[in-house]
């Protein structure tokens, strides 16, 4: 039983297609939850994060990295690459103590994945990082978060023309942890980025990836998972920015969402200026509902101001696990909570597949089927 | 050996208002071993109530009576405790899965149903086997569960997983409505294929006498109101397609 959600091309409901961005954070007003990018946001939880503040946490970790990459930790540099899109992220950008920068060398290629396991203990803290893919390099980076804090962070990450980056962001935070994420990528003549998000843990998390491009013949593929318990909310908004011609990006997040009050958000803004002629652009939204009481928003947005493009599509739909499906499978002997891991894992499975460390794709799929178990045999 | 016992069995349907509806004013059948019990009757007598309340389905509410098999108290029991415990219904329409790969379910409900994962070394070959033998292009492993299968397909898919899961008692709720001629022949030799391993004991539920001369029935039941009104031979099959069910209707009071 799949219910496509409503939403049009023409009537649109979604953010402005002209972003307004500002390194000043005064230029944006401390959000009331009436503006169009805050108001899927429970904004009590976050309060904090809207006045400048006193970082009392960081996030520290451990880089394992394969020659041809080096990593620093610097006074606090922008990339250029981010224009803060909100207030949250242009107080990070302003007032992070340092930045946290990964460089891999022109034309390297990488024999392992870069592996960035960050842990945050309980605190406020603004975050900065850079991830420098060089021309025609080659390279898998994995930024694990964990633990328990309220954080703000920018991440710019460039790669440069004719590189390749595989990166694959982890919220795996505690179930207190509150995040609020920026990551901005320019991508180069040529070049590739598959940005991963994969949110899990946290109170609220809220992730803002955006793309542009730096060159023509760029590829962008967006993949997201996000599992949604009781009371979580998991934010998605994302901009992909065709400003260059020839460019191609490629969007698919799946939601899944258990429990009361579980509330997954989703917003898909494509632009396709007029110079970015010879563009393919598709994005889709899957989220799948396991019990009453969970709830998923899908906002796809397309903005198509050239003719001369090579296919443009968006896509959103909302299912739902029934009590049909459960006795199908329960019917041929399948216990309840294995009927429910089966058809999440299913639902799952193609963008797990991706992901690039098996150690890794072994760890996501247990915390899944651990959140799962967590209500199964409760109400459903 | 097995057997499946029906005692009195009085089942009321769950409307969405919470109010309940009778529909089974108490069914005695007993389905042996190795034997084909048919059961015929109007639209909306109760067939599949009869069929989804012995697997167990959540909408309907038992009221009265007992289900055992093998002595075993099934109505005790949850959906996939039943499941396990050897009884398989075919259902009037397979429910869609998606996101679940048939290869991924049908392994999954082996393990479930044998206690151990199937060997892989012989399990691929059993699996493509049955779904050939039933007409299935085993190219539908791969897709979702009966997802966007069409009506036959999905019917075969049923068939399918009787073969593989070899139950004690099934239950095969109108499997042969919505079959073309070829795809009736060929999932009734898959029930024969079942029936002539000589245990397990099958009620067939259908509207058709054309399924009954591929799977001889032992009796066969005409259902009418909820409850079995009468029973005889095979004979009894062609005598209904001959007269249809309007003598029984006034007795009954005509519900349907
Ligand atoms: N949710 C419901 N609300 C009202 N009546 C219901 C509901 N569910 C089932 N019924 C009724 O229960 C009765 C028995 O239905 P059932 O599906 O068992 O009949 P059947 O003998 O299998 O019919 P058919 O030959 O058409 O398959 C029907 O009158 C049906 O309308
Ligand atoms: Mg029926």
């Amino acid at each position: 039983m799949t219910a496509t959600l409503a939403h049009s091309h023409g009537n649109r409901t979604g953010t402005p297609p002209e972003r307004f961005t500002s390194s000043d954070p005064d230029a944006f007003e401390v959000p009331t939850g009436r503006e169009e990018e805050w108001r899927f946001t429970p904004l009590r939880r976050l309060r904090e994060l809207f006045t400048p503040f006193e970082p009392t946490t960081r996030i520290t970790g451990e880089v394992s990295a394969p020659e041809g990459v080096s990593w620093a930790i610097e006074p606090l540099s922008p990339a250029g690459v981010l224009a803060p899109a909100d207030r949250v992220s242009a107080l990070a950008l302003q007032r992070a103590p340092q930045s946290f920068v990964l460089r891999v060398a022109a034309g390297a290629r990488l024999d392992d994945p870069v592996l960035v396991t960050g842990v945050a203990s309980p605190g406020i803290g603004y975050e900065h990082m850079v991830i420098e893919v060089g021309e025609r390099a080659q390279a898998t980076v994995v930024v694990d978060y964990r633990g328990s804090a309220t954080i703000a962070e920018n991440v710019e990450i460039l790669v440069g023309d004719g590189g390749s980056l595989e990166l694959v962001s982890v919220q795996g935070w505690d179930a207190d942890a509150v995040h609020l994420s920026a990551h901005a990528a320019r991508i180069g003549r040529d070049a590739h980025l598959r940005h991963m998000a994969v949110n899990l843990g946290g109170a609220v998390v809220r992730l803002s990836p955006t793309v542009h491009f730096g060159g023509p013949g760029g590829r962008a593929d967006l993949i997201g998972v996000a599992f949604a318990g009781p009371g979580q909310h998991l934010e998605t908004r994302l901009y992909i920015d065709h400003d260059q011609p020839d460019c191609s990006s490629d969007v698919l997040y799946k939601n899944a969402l258990q429990g009361d009050d579980a509330r997954t958000v989703w917003i898909g803004d494509v632009r396709i200026r007029p110079v970015a002629t010879g563009t393919n652009t598709f994005e889709l939204n899957r989220n799948l509902v396991l019990t009453d009481g969970a709830r998923a928003d899908s906002v796809p947005n397309l903005e198509i101001e050239t003719g001369e493009i090579v296919g443009a599509g968006h896509a959103s739909a909302t299912g739902r696990f029934d009590d049909e499906q459960l006795f199908y499978l329960m019917a041929r002997g399948i216990p309840e909570a294995e009927a429910r891991k089966l058809v999440v894992r299913g639902f799952f499975a193609e963008l797990l597949d991706k992901v690039p460390v098996p150690e890794l794709h072994d760890r996501l799929v247990a915390t899944i089927e651990k959140r799962l178990a967590e209500v199964a045999g409760g109400p459903a | 050996m097995s057997v499946l016992e029906i005692r009195d069995l009085h089942v009321s349907v769950k409307l969405p208002d919470g109010s309940r509806k009778p529909i089974l004013a108490g069914v005695d059948l007993t389905v042996g071993a190795g034997q084909t019990h048919a059961i015929m009757g109007p639209n909306g007598s109760g067939k599949s109530t009869l069929a989804y309340s012995i697997a167990g389905h959540p909408k309907y509410q038992i009221t009265g009576g007992q289900v055992l098999l093998d002595g075993a108290d099934v109505l005790a029991m949850t959906v996939d405790e039943r499941a396990r415990a050897g009884l398989f219904l075919a259902m009037q329409y397979p429910v869609e899965v998606p996101g679940v790969s048939v290869a991924n379910f049908l392994r999954t409900a082996k393990t479930a149903i044998d206690g151990e994962a199937p060997k892989l070394r012989t399990w691929g070959k059993e699996l493509t086997g049955a779904m050939t033998r039933l007409g299935m292009d085993p190219a539908f492993a791969q897709r979702n569960v009966n997802e966007g299968f069409s009506g036959g397909e999905k019917k075969r898919h049923e068939i399918v997983q009787l073969e593989l899961l070899k139950p004690k008692v099934a239950i095969l709720d109108e499997t042969d409505s919505g079959l073309d001629i070829d795809a009736l022949r060929v999932v009734s030799e898959g029930v024969n294929r079942v029936r002539e391993q000589g245990d397990t004991g099958v009620l067939l539920i259908t509207h058709y006498t054309r399924i009954l001369r591929y799977v001889k029935p032992d009796f066969v039941h005409v259902f009418v109101a909820g409850r079995i009104v009468e029973e005889g031979g095979p004979e009894l099959a062609e005598k209904l397609e001959a007269e249809g069910y309007e003598r029984y209707l006034s007795g009954a009071g005509g519900r349907a």
